[in-house]
C-alpha cells in the first residue's frame, strides 16, 4: 500500500486584492525525502511558505495532512500539526539563553512557577547531541552566529516534534563551512523521517540536496521531477521560460561620451572590486538575486553609504565619499528602491516632495517661492501624467504607481547627467509601468545615462542595452543586449558562470 | 455634498484652532475671577516672567520638529547664570561676560549636538545626561551662593518696558525672533527640510539633504539661546544662582506640545507655538496670583503636558474615523 505524503497542498490558490500570488498549486512533501521548491523572485515560493506555515490562509484548494484534510486558523495549527519553518533571519529572543529559547513556552517548570534550569540545559543537549552539533544550551542567544541560530532554531523543532521542516533560504547568509554543517543535520533529519521543504537561489545546493523539485512561475505549477531527471539546465529554463511581453519600447541607442565611472567600489562584506561604465544615452541593467548587492552599489556611488575602495567619477569629476549633496551636484540621481521610507515623505504634500531635491533652486531671496514650487511641481506632474487632486495633498493617498511617478519627477526636476533607479516598476500596476518604461527610454533618447537595477527578468531584457551581473557582491558577468537572454543572466546571478 | 462634512469637522478640530480658543477662555476666564489678572501691572510682568521660557521654546520648536529634543536648556539656563555671577563676582567687565557666557551655551548646545549626530544616541536620553551635568557645573562654577548687585542700566534692560507700551524688553525680543523663527520654519529651505527630517528622516537624507549637519546646528542654537535666556533670567532677579532656572525644561515642552508640535516631529505651526507659550504663561500668572501652591502649579504643567500629547492622539482617531475609505490600494 501507498504511504500518503506526510503533508501535501491540492491545487491551493491565493491572491491579494488584485494580485495572484498563487494559481492551483499541488505540492507533496513525503517523509524521508528533501524537496526543492524553485522559482524566480515573485513566483510565490514565500506565498506557498506561509500557507504551509499557516500564516495565510488559501482562498482555494486543500492543505492535506497524512490524507486528511485540514483547515488551520493560524501558526499555531501548524506547528501543533508538526510543521516547522526556519527562516532566512532566525526570530531568538536574543537574553535568554539557547536552552531557554529551544523550549520557549514550554519549558518544564517546578514549583511557583520556576523554571528548572538544569533540566531544560539537559534537554537542549540531548538534542544537540541528536543533530550532532556541539552548542553550549547555557550561553545567551545574542552574539550566536546566523547559522547557530539556524541551528537553534531547528533544535526548537524538534522539540516540538517537528514531522516537516520548511527552509525558507537558510543559506543566504552562511559560509561554505556552515552550509555543510546545515545540510548534515537536514540529511540527518531526512533520514530519521522528517520531510523537508528548501528553497534556495543556489542551484548547486537544490542538487546537492534534494531529491524532488518542484517549479513555480509567475504563481502558478510548472512542474515536479526527481532532481536526477533535471539538468540545472533545465530547471533554470524552466523556471524563467516565459513571453516578452509588449512592455518594451524597442529604440536605437546611440551611446554618447562616458557619463558615470566607478572602478573598483568595495564595501568590505558587502560588495568587492565593482567597476563598470554608463555612457549618455545608455540604459545598463544591473541584474542579480536579492542580496547580491547591487541596491548597496546604487547607495554607496549616491553617497548614502561609505565605500572602503575605489572611486566614483561623473563627467571625469571624483565624487567623495558619503556625500548625497556632492553627488546630487554632480548630476546624480537616485530613485530609491523603498519608496514610502526613502523615495517620499509620505505625509508631504506632492508639491512639497518634489520641491525637497531643489530647495536651493527655489530660493527667491531667503524664502522659498511658493509659486516656483507649485509651477515646478505642475510641470512635472503633467509631463509624466500624474493623476492627482491637488498639489497639496498629502502623497500617501496616491495609488503606489503614482506615487512612483512622484518620486520620479522629483529626481527628474533636478536634471540629472546620471539617473539611478532601483526596482522602478515593483508593486505598481501594468499600465504605469509601462508609461515608466517609455519615459525611461525617452530620457535614455535625451542623453541621460541610466543604470537601472531591477529584479525583472523581462524588464532587464527589454530595457537594457547592457546587462551587468551580480552575484554574491561581485560583478559575475556584463552581457551585451544581443547575448542577454534569461538563462545567460540567470546562469550568472545564480554563479553557474564565471565572466 | 455629504464629504464637504467631514472636512468642516476636521477643520475646527485642527489643533491651533483648538488652542486659541482655550486660550481666549482661560483669559476671559481669568478676567472674570480674578481682579488682578488684567491690571497693565500684572500683564506686564507676566509677560517677563514668561520671557526665558517663551525665547527657549522657539528653538525647542526647531528641534521637536525635526523629531529631536533637548532636556538640558534649563540647566544650560542655569549654568550661563552661575558664570554670569562668577566672573561679575570676579570683577569682569559685563560686556566681556555676556557674549562669553552666551558662547559657553553654544558650546555646551554643541556637544549635544555631537553625542545626537556622530554617536547616533537618541536625544532624550544624551539631554537628560548633560541636564544633570550642566546643572551639575552650574554648582561647581557657583556653590550654593548667589551673586547680586548687577549694574543698573543691564538690569533696566531686562526689566523695563519698550516706551509706550506694557511690552518688556525680553518680550520684544521674543517678537522679534518668533517672527524670524516663523519665516525659517514656514518659508526656507531649511523650514522645509525640517519638517522632511522629522517626518521621514531617510527620505530627507536620500533627497540630499544634510541630516546631521542640520541637527547639529539646532542643538547649537538652543544652547545659544538658553544661555541668552540665563543671562536674562539673571539680571531680571538681580541674581545668579546655580538653581535659577530649575526644572523650566518642562514648562517649555509642554508650551511646545501644548501648540500642537508633534513630539514625533514632522507636524507643528509656530503660530501654535506662541499660542501654547501664552497658555502656558496665562495658567501660571493665575496659579500664582491665587496663590496656589508651587507643588500644585507643577501638578498642572504636568496635566497640560499629557494633555497635549493625548488630544493630538485622541483627534487623529476621530479624523480616522471621518475619513472616506480610500479608492485606490497597493498590493501588500
Amino acid at each position: 500500500m501507498e504511504v500518503p505524503p506526510t503533508l501535501a497542498l491540492a491545487s491551493v490558490s491565493k491572491s491579494f486584492g488584485a494580485v495572484r500570488a498563487l494559481h492551483e498549486v499541488s505540492l507533496q512533501l513525503f517523509a524521508g525525502e528533501a524537496h526543492a521548491l524553485a522559482g524566480e523572485n515573485g513566483a510565490g515560493k514565500s506565498t506557498l511558505v506561509k500557507i504551509l506555515a499557516g500564516v495565510h490562509r488559501p482562498d482555494g484548494g486543500q492543505i492535506v495532512l497524512d490524507g486528511e484534510p485540514v483547515r488551520w486558523n493560524g501558526p499555531a495549527d501548524a506547528q501543533r500539526a508538526g510543521v516547522a519553518v526556519i527562516y532566512q533571519e532566525p526570530t531568538l529572543f536574543p537574553d535568554l539563553s539557547v536552552a531557554e529559547n529551544i523550549f520557549m513556552g514550554r519549558r518544564p517548570r517546578l514549583r511557583f512557577g520556576r523554571i528548572d534550569r538544569r533540566t531544560t540545559n539537559a534537554e537542549a543537549a540531548k538534542l544537540f547531541t541528536r543533530l550532532g552539533v556541539t552548542l553550549d544550551p547555557g550561553q545567551p542567544a545574542r552574539g550566536l552566529s546566523i547559522a547557530d541560530q539556524q541551528l537553534v532554531e531547528i533544535a526548537k523543532a524538534l522539540s516540538g516534534d517537528a514531522r516537516v521542516l520548511i527552509m525558507d533560504e537558510p543559506t543566504a547568509a552562511l559560509s561554505g563551512n556552515e552550509v555543510a554543517r546545515l545540510f548534515s543535520v537536514v540529511t540527518a533529519l531526512r533520514e530519521h523521517g522528517c520531510a523537508v521543504l528548501f528553497i534556495s537561489h543556489r542551484l548547486d545546493e537544490i542538487f546537492t540536496l534534494c531529491q524532488r523539485v518542484t517549479i513555480l512561475r509567475d504563481g502558478a505549477w510548472v512542474a515536479s521531477e526527481p532532481a536526477a531527471a533535471l539538468t540545472p539546465e533545465d530547471l533554470v529554463r524552466r523556471m524563467v521560460g516565459r513571453d516578452l511581453s509588449t512592455l518594451y519600447p524597442r529604440r536605437e541607442t546611440v551611446p554618447g561620451e562616458v557619463a558615470l565611472t566607478v572602478e573598483r567600489l568595495t564595501r568590505e562584506g558587502v560588495f568587492t572590486d565593482v567597476s563598470f561604465q554608463v555612457r549618455r544615452g545608455e540604459i545598463v541593467a544591473l541584474a542579480g538575486l536579492v542580496g547580491a548587492g547591487r541596491t548597496e552599489v546604487a547607495r554607496a556611488i549616491f553617497g548614502i553609504d561609505r565605500w572602503d575602495a575605489g572611486t566614483v567619477r561623473v563627467d571625469g569629476r571624483r565624487l567623495p565619499p558619503a556625500s548625497p549633496s556632492a553627488a546630487m551636484a554632480a548630476g546624480l540621481a537616485l530613485v530609491p528602491e523603498d519608496r514610502r521610507q526613502q523615495g517620499l515623505v509620505m505625509e508631504m504634500s506632492i508639491e512639497r516632495n518634489i520641491g525637497l531635491t531643489g530647495l536651493a533652486a527655489l530660493r527667491r531671496g531667503p524664502v522659498i517661492s511658493r509659486t516656483a514650487e507649485r509651477d515646478r511641481a505642475r510641470d512635472w506632474a503633467i509631463r509624466l501624467q500624474l493623476k492627482f487632486a491637488r498639489l497639496t495633498d498629502a502623497v500617501n493617498v496616491l495609488s503606489g504607481g503614482n506615487q512612483q511617478k512622484v518620486v520620479l519627477a522629483k529626481w527628474l526636476a533636478t536634471e540629472p547627467a546620471v539617473l539611478i533607479v532601483d526596482e522602478p516598476t515593483r508593486g505598481i500596476d501594468v499600465g504605469t509601468k509601462a508609461e515608466v518604461h517609455r519615459l525611461l527610454s525617452e530620457l535614455a533618447g535625451r542623453g541621460i545615462a541610466i543604470l537601472m537595477i531591477s529584479s525583472d527578468l523581462p524588464e532587464v531584457l527589454g530595457m537594457a542595452d547592457r546587462v551587468l551581473v551580480m552575484h554574491e557582491g561581485r560583478l559575475a558577468a556584463e552581457i551585451p543586449r544581443e547575448a542577454a537572454t534569461e538563462e545567460s543572466v540567470m546562469s550568472a546571478a545564480t554563479g553557474r558562470t564565471a565572466a | 455634498m455629504a464629504a464637504d462634512l467631514p472636512r468642516t469637522v476636521s477643520r475646527f478640530l485642527r489643533w491651533d484652532v483648538l488652542i486659541t480658543a482655550l486660550l481666549v477662555a482661560v483669559f476671559l476666564g481669568g478676567a472674570a475671577t480674578s481682579p488682578d489678572f488684567t491690571g497693565a501691572g500684572n500683564l506686564s510682568f507676566a509677560l517677563g516672567d514668561l520671557g526665558e521660557i517663551a525665547l527657549i521654546a522657539l528653538a525647542m520648536t526647531l528641534l521637536v520638529v525635526a523629531a529631536e529634543v533637548d532636556l538640558s536648556v534649563a540647566s544650560v539656563l542655569g549654568m550661563s547664570s552661575a558664570l554670569l555671577g562668577a566672573l561679575w563676582d570676579a570683577g569682569w567687565a559685563i560686556e566681556t561676560i555676556i557674549p562669553l557666557v552666551v558662547a559657553v551655551g553654544a558650546v555646551c548646545g554643541l556637544v549635544n549636538g555631537l553625542l545626537v549626530t556622530r554617536l547616533g544616541l537618541p536625544s532624550l536620553a544624551v539631554t537628560i545626561g548633560t541636564l544633570a551635568l550642566y546643572r551639575g557645573l552650574a554648582y561647581v562654577i557657583l556653590g550654593d551662593r548667589a551673586v547680586a548687585e548687577f549694574p543698573q542700566q543691564y538690569v533696566s534692560l531686562a526689566v523695563d518696558t519698550v516706551p509706550g507700551t506694557p511690552i518688556p524688553y525680553p518680550v520684544a525680543i521674543f517678537v522679534v525672533l518668533a517672527v524670524i523663527t516663523g519665516v525659517v520654519l514656514h518659508a526656507t529651505g531649511l523650514g522645509r527640510a525640517l519638517f522632511a527630517i522629522g517626518a521621514q528622516r531617510d527620505a530627507a537624507f536620500f533627497a540630499g539633504i544634510r541630516v546631521n549637519r542640520i541637527k547639529l546646528v539646532l542643538f547649537v542654537v538652543a544652547g545659544t539661546v538658553a544661555a541668552f535666556a540665563g543671562v536674562v533670567y539673571t539680571l531680571r532677579y538681580g541674581s545668579a544662582r546655580a538653581d535659577n532656572g530649575l526644572g523650566i525644561e518642562l514648562a517649555v515642552i509642554a508650551a511646545v506640545l501644548l501648540g500642537g508640535v508633534d513630539f514625533d516631529g514632522g507636524k507643528g505651526t509656530l503660530a501654535g507655538v506662541v499660542a501654547g507659550v501664552l497658555l502656558i504663561g496665562i495658567v501660571r500668572n493665575l496659579l500664582m496670583l491665587g496663590d496656589v501652591a508651587t507643588e500644585i502649579q507643577s501638578i498642572v504643567t504636568g496635566l497640560l503636558l499629557i494633555i497635549s500629547v493625548l488630544t493630538p492622539r485622541l483627534m487623529a482617531v476621530v479624523r480616522e474615523r471621518r475619513r472616506p475609505p480610500r479608492l485606490e490600494g497597493t498590493a501588500p
